[in-house]
């Protein structure tokens, strides 16, 4: 089994504040991480290889630090990384992004199943890995909370969806991505730490890869980001204090002088 | 020629764009002028944003050329169904094409813009008649049995030759779980672009391309979005936020059978559907929820919301810190990464009020908020605040509501 894991460099986004001046975002202290939903795509073909045999190609596309993400991979135990850096790169859109990332799992070669995590914390769009898959031309399914069973080149997954859960069988090769209900991620062994070290990555540039220069990068990417701005901060509502009695009264009374009422109907 | 550029003569090294770069890919080295980083730099934007004043920032796309943009017209919406039943947020992204159809510059040379639905599937007749009745003008209609519920591959297939037949100017889709997985796979078969999850569209009154604004960086900042030279300008859009078409008495729309695209085979098997139907977790359809964060202190003490959910007829709901601790499980988690809610009242319990919680409930008719903090930030988002213990505080709604 040939399993490519696709992971991204984000910057820790839970700690990113604002500054009320200037209205930007404080990057000063902001750590750059491994996608949290990635480290279960991680886990899981982990997981899909002690079972199954095989190996795991950790894929990132980003800028030369991006390796970081990849040593982390290498540490969790992927047998491969391999890091997709150029100018011609810088911009990319979800479009611009699946298309080059496809390329790369083709000259990976023999792929039979290819993880993501089901969006990255920055962007939150969960498009690149759909995209990935159309352009491969092999069947997706996202939000996968199970991996029933892996046999005669099918596999038979649980997909989470607002309603409940679906169960499906497609054939390999496919492209997953995955919920943080899958499992839970381990963590890196020391050996693994130290193989991160030592680890060659290769970086691959456009001219390695089977890409038209149009459609890389920015000129590639069909969206174009026209402003961004803080969302404008709302100003509040009436507050109550005092004790647990005084403060419940005050909120049922406001809410009785709205004609709501709070007791279920 | 570089993505983006700092032009020399109007850098005033103020370094707003260093604070604001979230990639650390712009340094005022030289304490005179800012230089861009392009290895790190993933021209997101942000310092152009940020350098507004001086604008010495300017990124440079080269236009796409070899498409005509002025073939395409109207605005077309994905009717996702599933077993039967076309999925809520449906009306809601009908009514956002009808919204912004009253926005195009007045009729003249353009052509009328129709809004349509695009229905795909099997036995999908009656639900274009329910299309018609939230006041679309065209159902695009493929009716095939190979066109399973639970495989967009297909779907993207049969959509995306629907929609490069029709031309529409505009497709939008729901931000579901389907939705996001249809719609990118539309997107790079038609080669066009696709904004994630928005939370508001509109029609640029200047140019006529679609703004399509969507928070980004766990709600933190919000990007407004353009698709100035590909068509359709495809989005998918946040649930429960956009108003939903109201029905309308006499419908006047026509369903086009569009029953000769083709239909590949399925790779996918569907086995079964397993419903959710715990009546604590169906909180995208609550008119009120009850909600947790991490002033609960511990998961026990989630059975106190729950009798509080329970008087109040409400779902019970939970914040990202309380899901990813294990105290329960994330389908009732609510924010930027579980659901989006939109319920009549809102209660968040112990909820400080992060950005990416915030995110997913703001949009509450009624925000009520308990909390030990006073300088919580979910004070700000609610109409009604009580500062104080919940433990205290929580028991006491609890028998008030009870003693009736």
């Amino acid at each position: 089994m040939k399993i490519v894991v696709c992971v991204k460099q984000v910057p820790e986004t839970a700690n990113v504040r604002i500054n009320p001046e200037t209205n930007t975002l404080i990057r000063e202290g902001v750590q750059s991480i491994v996608n949290p939903f990635d480290m279960y795509a991680l886990e899981e073909a982990l997981r899909v290889r002690e079972k199954q045999g095989g190996t795991v190609t950790a894929l990132t596309m980003g800028p030369p630090q991006a390796a970081d993400v990849l040593r982390e991979a290498v540490g969790l135990g992927v047998d491969d990384a391999v890091l997709l850096s150029d100018r011609a790169f810088a911009g990319a859109d979800t479009l611009a992004t699946a298309y080059v990332l496809a390329a790369a799992i083709r000259k990976i070669g023999g792929v039979d199943l290819v993880f993501m995590g089901r969006q990255a914390i920055d962007g939150d769009t969960g498009q690149v890995g759909p995209g990935v898959a159309e352009n491969l031309g092999i069947p997706h399914v996202t939000d996968i909370r199970k991996i029933e069973r892996i046999e005669d080149g099918r596999l038979t997954v649980e997909r989470l969806l607002e309603d409940g859960i679906a169960r499906l069988r497609l054939p390999l090769p496919a492209l997953l991505t995955v919920t943080k209900e899958i499992n839970v991620p381990r963590l890196p062994s020391l050996k693994g730490k130290l193989a991160a070290r030592k680890k060659e990555i290769p970086t691959w540039k456009a001219a390695d890869l089977d890409v038209k220069a149009e459609r890389l990068g920015l000129d590639g990417s069909p969206t174009q980001v026209l402003r961004i701005f803080t969302p404008p901060k709302p100003s509040g509502g009436k507050v109550f204090k005092g004790t647990g009695a005084e403060t419940v009264d005050a909120l049922l009374t406001e809410l009785a002088s709205g004609g709501i009422s709070l007791r279920k109907k | 020629m570089d993505p983006i550029r700092v032009v020399a003569e109007k850098c005033v090294g103020c370094g707003l764009c260093v604070k604001a770069c979230p990639y650390d890919a712009i340094a005022v080295a030289d304490g005179k002028t800012a230089v861009v980083d392009l290895s790190r730099c993933t021209v997101c934007g942000a310092c152009v944003e940020a350098c507004r004043r001086h604008q010495a920032i300017v990124i440079t796309k080269r236009a796409f050329r070899g498409q005509d943009v002025k073939a395409y017209s109207g605005i077309a919406v994905f009717a996702e169904h599933r077993r039967g039943k076309l999925a809520s947020v449906v009306p809601e992204i009908v009514g956002a094409a009808l919204a912004l159809r009253g926005q195009r510059p007045p009729a003249g040379s353009a052509r009328p813009a129709g809004v349509a639905a695009v229905l795909v599937g099997k036995d999908v007749r009656p639900l274009a008649q329910e299309l018609l009745s939230y006041g679309v003008d065209e159902v695009w209609m493929v009716d095939n049995p190979s066109i399973g519920d639970f495989d967009e591959n297909v779907m993207a297939e049969v959509v995306a030759d629907v929609v490069s037949e029709k031309k529409p100017e505009i497709f939008l889709g729901g931000g579901t779980v389907v939705g996001r997985s249809l719609m990118p796979r539309v997107a790079a078969r038609v080669l066009t672009g696709l904004t994630a999850d928005c939370t508001e569209l509109a029609i640029d009154p200047e140019t006529s391309v679609l703004r399509q604004t969507r928070p980004a960086f766990g709600g933190n900042i919000m990007a407004c979005i353009l698709t100035r030279d590909h068509r359709p300008q495809m989005a998918t859009v946040r649930h429960k936020v956009m108003d939903a078409a109201p029905r309308v008495e006499n419908p006047t729309g026509v369903v086009v059978d569009m029953g000769h695209i083709k239909v590949p085979a399925s790779r996918i098997e569907f086995l079964e559907f397993v419903e959710e139907k715990t009546e604590t977790v169906n909180l995208t359809d609550a008119d009120v929820i009850v909600s947790g964060g991490r002033g609960i202190k511990d998961p026990k003490n989630f059975a106190l919301l729950e009798d509080l959910a329970r008087v109040t007829g409400a779902a019970l709901g939970a914040s990202r810190a309380t899901v990813d601790a294990g105290w329960i499980p994330y389908s009732h988690q609510v924010g930027q990464t579980g659901k989006t809610v939109k319920p009549k009242i809102y209660i968040a319990c112990g909820i400080s009020g992060a950005i990416q919680h915030l995110a997913g409930m703001k949009s509450s008719d009624l925000i009520i908020a308990v909390n030990s903090d006073p300088s919580a930030p979910i004070f700000d988002v609610a109409q009604f605040g009580i500062v104080g213990d919940l433990f205290e505080v929580v028991p006491e709604l609890i028998k008030r509501l009870k003693a009736g």
